[in-house]
């Protein structure tokens, strides 16, 4: 079982960035739940997602130990670090979270996706890029089958944006191998 | 099998559609507005009716009028919106006419809030409205079964020429899961007899209406249609019940966590069972025939505070075992302290 | 001597108290029904009021709603049975009081019913209680010194709270003389003829007597009618557009 969060405000594609991560999965044979928070938790502009991937089958979709959060703003490294299973991941926005001490019992992987996006001139990929750090840093799924996934997604929405892909190399390739 | 990603409410939403429903009025409210979102523009597709009403009450009544001309129809609500659905649901069956009507349960009394709950138990399943009737309810535990049993829904509300509800909840309304979608199926609106078309020359009237100012045999038309319901529909699946010492009774979002709780008891060598009602009613008490002579107790998991399905477990094991519960108000049930408390019953501290 | 009256009407025992308008109502949509050649068509939605009792004065097949609902019972209907004439039949107090929010945004969406309306001016089947449509200083069960508009408000008008929207027909008249029930059988013909061409929302409004609940015998109560209810609520053809074909 892996258990996501993804974090962050209204507009940075997070709940987006959990559904591509559950077409991956089920596009790999697993069983997923996503689930956002919403209505009245939702307000002031931040939101989140729940995902849990795993070939059992899931019972609670909500997350409770967290073993990879994505976390794009400042308050959602605030809500959430400390559920963060110890050898967790952390892959944070550093265009936007600056300046922060982290715990020093999880891996942290840091994304500057603002920057990236706008680096492509695609500031809406920040998601995509993070999702590349992603893909990387968990080797959860191989590296084509996140970019059919990603692909695939936005094709079922009528929308073809090559830029994605490059955010999403470019976020790939901040981790070494 | 193609499997699609879905929402669960828009699972339910397309669902209907594929069973030939093309008729929905309703109105608004969290957390099950996604099946007006869907259905809003689904139908168009379809060439199917959608209104968003001024409110329940004028969305259930025009959901009688489309039944009653024979269409299969479909309305949704939660919470407050829900009870307003009451009297036109009293009014469906005085009729005995089907129709599919869905609570996705929010928690709460009042306005309460948006988040999941199994608060509603004792609403749908005691009738809800004023006099003397009870309904199909069926309750999903996953997207998958949004879909099915809505899909199921339809055939049994015509089979019976009764309202049936659904039993959903804000967790299965809003999660996303994979989900093989039912095939399209057509529906003829005039393949009833029963349903207002025009009156022939020679023809006898069709009347709409309470039944119990016509029909000469009322009462024994009622007993053998609730006896034939309860006789016929109950559905549940039961896991583990040959030498289950405890068996936990839940359904719904929190029935998830307790197969999850199963698995990881027996794990540890406590011969833990479930059954799992997916008729809350009629209530499957057939499913407690199968308790072994090694069960000691029973536990109901659900989301509400005073335990609602309690009395239904009770009844349907005639006093022989204890029956125990684990309630929980907004957060599902969570698997460590359903097993912590089967460990307290096996152990016959107190729960 | 030989009755004539219309196919639809069943001649079943009527349970609408002598000098009633109801049963003329009915008798006048039977009769535009058979001229327009839809007796075999026409779809009924009556209220569960004394308007309820036409289930058995009429053989069109008929639905009875619930209390206040049959536009938007109708409404259903007729989304599904596009190609018959729908009809939602109702009191005062249904239509104006319990069910004003249908019969409200029936009006604003246009939906393609016909709605009968008959303001007798009290709730007929509970007893004669302050409707809606009670005139100023009449007395009833509920306003036993007169109805006191310094609290209730005035008596309900529908042409001034529909008047201004984009219905296909609005009218009102009478069936308390032959001269009246005439112009009422020719506004009813033409709202069903607006509603066959789909023009949209046709409501008419119907004055009739209740000597019952007012105490009086039947000749004084129309009489009243004529005189006293017609002076308030105004008679003729207040809306009549020609709607989308």
């Amino acid at each position: 079982m892996v258990e996501i969060i993804s974090a962050g405000f209204g507009g940075q594609g997070v709940l987006t960035a959990g559904l591509i991560l559950a077409k991956i999965a089920i596009n790999n044979g697993k069983n997923v739940t996503w689930i956002p928070s919403y209505g009245s938790e939702m307000r002031g502009g931040t939101a989140n997602c729940n995902v849990k991937i795993d070939d059992q089958e899931i019972a609670s979709p909500f997350v409770k130990n967290i073993d990879v959060l994505i976390a794009m703003n400042a308050p959602s490294v605030e809500k959430f670090e400390n559920m963060i299973k110890p050898d967790g991941l952390l892959i944070v926005n550093s265009s936007m979270v600056k300046g922060k001490k982290y715990r020093d019992d999880i891996r942290i992987v840091k994304v500057p996706a603002n920057d990236i996006a706008r680096e492509v001139n695609n500031p809406k990929g920040l998601n995509i890029t993070v999702l590349g750090a992603f893909a990387k840093a968990t080797g959860i799924f191989d590296k084509d089958s996140f970019i059919e996934g990603i692909d695939g997604f936005f094709a079922s929405k009528g929308i073809v944006n090559p830029a994605n892909r490059l955010c999403f190399e470019k976020g790939y390739d901040l981790l070494d191998n | 099998m193609e499997y699609v990603l879905m929402k669960g409410n828009e699972a339910l939403a397309e669902a209907a559609i594929r069973a030939g429903c093309r008729f929905f009025s309703g109105y608004p409210i969290t957390p099950q507005s996604e099946i007006l979102e869907y259905l809003s523009w689904r139908m168009d597709e379809v060439e199917g009716e959608f209104i968003q009403t001024e409110s329940e009450l004028a969305g259930i009544n025009m959901l009688l009028g489309a039944s009653a001309a024979g269409a299969r129809v479909i309305t949704s609500s939660s919470g407050p919106g829900f009870s307003l659905l009451q009297e036109g649901i009293s009014y469906l069956v005085a009729a005995d006419l089907p129709a599919v009507i869905v609570d996705v349960m929010r928690y709460g009394n009042g306005l309460g809030d948006i988040g999941q709950s199994q608060g509603d138990y004792w609403q749908l399943t005691r009738g809800g409205g004023h006099g003397d009737y009870r309904v199909i309810v069926l309750a999903p535990a996953s997207v998958q079964e949004n879909a099915d049993l809505t899909y199921l829904a339809f055939d049994l509300s015509e089979k019976y020429r009764h309202p049936v509800l659904i039993a959903s909840d804000a967790a299965i309304g809003q999660m996303v899961e994979k989900v093989v979608l039912p095939e399209m199926q057509e529906h003829d609106i005039d393949k009833f007899n029963w349903s207002i078309k025009g009156c022939k020359k020679g023809e006898e009237q069709r009347k709409i209406t309470n039944l119990l100012y016509y029909m000469g045999n009322y009462d024994s038309f009622l007993i053998d249609k609730y006896k034939s319901m309860e006789g016929n529909e109950q559905r549940w699946e039961s896991i583990y019940l040959e030498d289950a010492e405890v068996v936990l009774v839940s359904y719904g979002i929190s029935s998830r966590v307790c197969k999850e709780a199963v698995k990881v008891a027996r794990k540890q060598g406590i011969k833990l069972g479930l059954i799992r009602p997916i008729t809350l009613w009629p209530f499957p008490i057939e499913a407690f025939k199968e308790l072994s002579d090694k069960c000691k107790a029973l536990m109901t998991v659900e989301m509400n505070i005073l335990g609602q399905m309690v009395d239904d477990v009770v009844l349907a094991v005639n006093n022989a075992y204890p029956v125990y519960k684990y309630t929980t108000v907004k957060d599902v049930p969570e698997t460590e302290i359903v097993i912590e408390k089967v460990k307290k019953i096996i152990l016959d501290e107190e729960v | 001597m030989k009755i004539k009256a219309p196919e639809s009407i069943s001649f079943a025992e009527t349970s609408f108290c002598p000098g009633c308008g109801h049963g003329i109502v009915a008798r006048l949509i039977g009769e535009v029904m058979e001229e327009m050649g839809l007796t075999e068509k026409l779809l009924t939605v009556v209220d569960v009021a004394c308007a309820s009792l036409n289930i058995d004065t009429w053989r069109f097949d008929t639905i009875m709603a619930a209390h206040g609902r049959p536009i938007a019972t109708a409404i259903g209907v007729k989304k599904v049975r596009k190609d018959n004439p729908v009809l939602a039949y109702l009191g005062d107090g249904a239509a104006y009081s319990i069910g004003i929010a249908e019969t409200m945004y029936g009006a604003l969406r246009n939906d393609n019913v016909v709605a009968i309306v008959i303001n007798n001016g009290v709730f007929g089947m509970t007893g004669g209680q302050m409707a809606p449509t009670t005139l100023e200083g009449q007395k009833t069960s509920t306003s036993i010194k007169g109805r006191d508009i310094s609290k209730t408000g005035k008596p309900f008008d529908v042409v001034k709270v529909l008047g201004d929207l984009d219905v296909a027909y609005l009218a009102r008249s009478s069936v308390s003389n032959a001269t009246d029930i005439k112009k009422t059988k020719k506004y009813i013909r033409k709202a069903f003829e607006k509603h066959m061409n789909n023009e949209g929302y046709c409501l008419v409004e119907i004055l009739s007597p209740c000597p019952t609940n007012l105490g009086m015998k039947p000749v004084r109560c129309a009489e009243r009618v004529d005189k006293v209810v017609a002076d308030y609520y105004k008679t003729g053809e207040y809306i009549d557009k020609e709607g989308i074909q």
